[in-house]
């Protein structure tokens, strides 16, 4: 069933008050919602590398134990490295946790159907892949309890926010990703 | 001997010795999908409390994690062989981009006493696709070239901050016995 939350609301709950939190957002959507939800150093935001947001957290999230990590991204990108899910399973770092802002379109390319509308259940893919915690979002308390865990490191965790369908007028970042890059690795006190 | 079937795939001294090099240049985070070439410097890897080794389902993964692991302050080599380079090649956006520094370490195969033919057509392609994907290749030949070409691909990726793949030759591994 389509989502009803605002990608745009729920973006903006989750960073309100960050703290430690670092984020990558994968290409699409959910870049122009975290970059609508205000710059920040600690953000890395993915413009393209299709499929890779969810790993490259886990690779930051081993670098940075004592930070927590969110992979924010879309359905389509998820959908592209599914693999990933096993593979961050297996290793299941406390501190990371993959947000999915599903929509059940490629918001991009004309908001084509994509597979969680036509039968993938991501919850349920996470779960076999190993995750312990993956749960759904669909409503305002499932936000702020998700913005909640997210600064708790509890371990590692996936998140479906069942979002609308709709298309928000894009905001767009820093392109460059040098640029970001040591704009990010600043913040941490890295050359 | 019957349960010997790789009997030519005898211990060597080189994985060892990449072993030794990624520990003193302080690499933590070692990705791989599984190779009979990289069997030892996998198991030596997961033995090492110093590293995180890393499982991978697919090779690409392996381009995130290590930009990503850079972003935090880590280090890390990507463990493939020629075949899954194929599978690195649109992700390596994110490294041309982002200039981040890489170190991938390739068992080639498909180019010396191959049985295999499904191996050959990669195998071809690997050093001009990396080159494509501005990946700068290294290429060892012999056992002893081994530790300086690893030495300097090192040097390159986490002094120069270049993405650079060690091409580790087929001859190198030995001829698998089917």
């Amino acid at each position: 069933m389509e989502g009803q939350l605002s990608r745009r609301d729920a973006t903006a709950r989750l960073v309100a008050e960050r703290g430690e939190l670092l984020v990558i957002s994968g290409l699409g959507s959910t870049t122009w919602d975290l970059a609508a939800a205000g710059e920040h150093p600690g953000n890395f935001y993915l413009w393209g590398a299709m499929g890779g947001a969810a790993v490259m957290g886990l690779g930051l999230a081993l670098a940075q134990p004592r930070r927590p990590v969110m992979v924010l991204t879309g359905d389509g990108e998820m959908l592209m490295g599914l693999g990933a899910l096993a593979t961050l399973a297996a290793v299941a770092p406390a501190n990371l946790s993959i947000v999915v802002l599903n929509n059940q379109r490629y918001g991009e390319t004309g908001m084509q159907a994509s597979h969680t509308a036509l039968g993938a259940d991501l919850v349920m893919l996470a779960k076999g892949a190993g995750f312990r915690q993956a749960l759904a979002v669909s409503d305002d308390a499932g936000v702020a309890d998700l913005a909640g865990r997210l600064q708790r490191c509890e371990g590692l965790l996936f998140a479906d926010v069942r979002v609308a369908a709709d298309d928000p007028p894009r905001v767009l970042p820093e392109r460059d990703a040098v640029v970001l890059k040591h704009r990010f690795r600043q913040a941490l006190g890295l050359r | 001997m019957p349960d010997q079937p790789n009997s030519d795939l005898a211990p060597k001294a080189w994985p060892a010795e990449i072993h030794g090099l990624i520990g003193r240049a302080g690499l933590s985070q070692v990705a791989y999908v599984p190779d009979a070439g990289h069997k030892a410097l996998i198991e030596l890897c997961l033995e090492d409390p110093a590293i995180e080794a890393i499982a991978l389902t697919t090779e690409e993964e392996g381009i995130a994690l290590l930009a990503g692991a850079w972003l935090g302050g880590a280090k890390g080599a990507l463990l493939m062989q020629s075949s899954g380079v194929g599978n690195c090649i649109n992700m390596l956006s994110l490294t041309a981009n982002g200039r981040f520094p890489l170190l991938m370490l390739v068992t080639m195969r498909g180019e010396w006493a191959e049985f295999n033919p499904w191996q050959v057509p990669m195998a071809r392609a690997t050093r001009p696709a990396l080159e494509l994907m501005g990946v700068h290749c290294l290429r060892a030949e012999e056992p002893a070239a081994v530790a300086e070409v690893v030495g300097a691909a090192l040097d390159l990726a986490y002094d120069a901050e270049q993405a650079v793949a060690v091409l580790l030759a087929q001859r190198l591994i030995g001829r698998k016995v089917w």
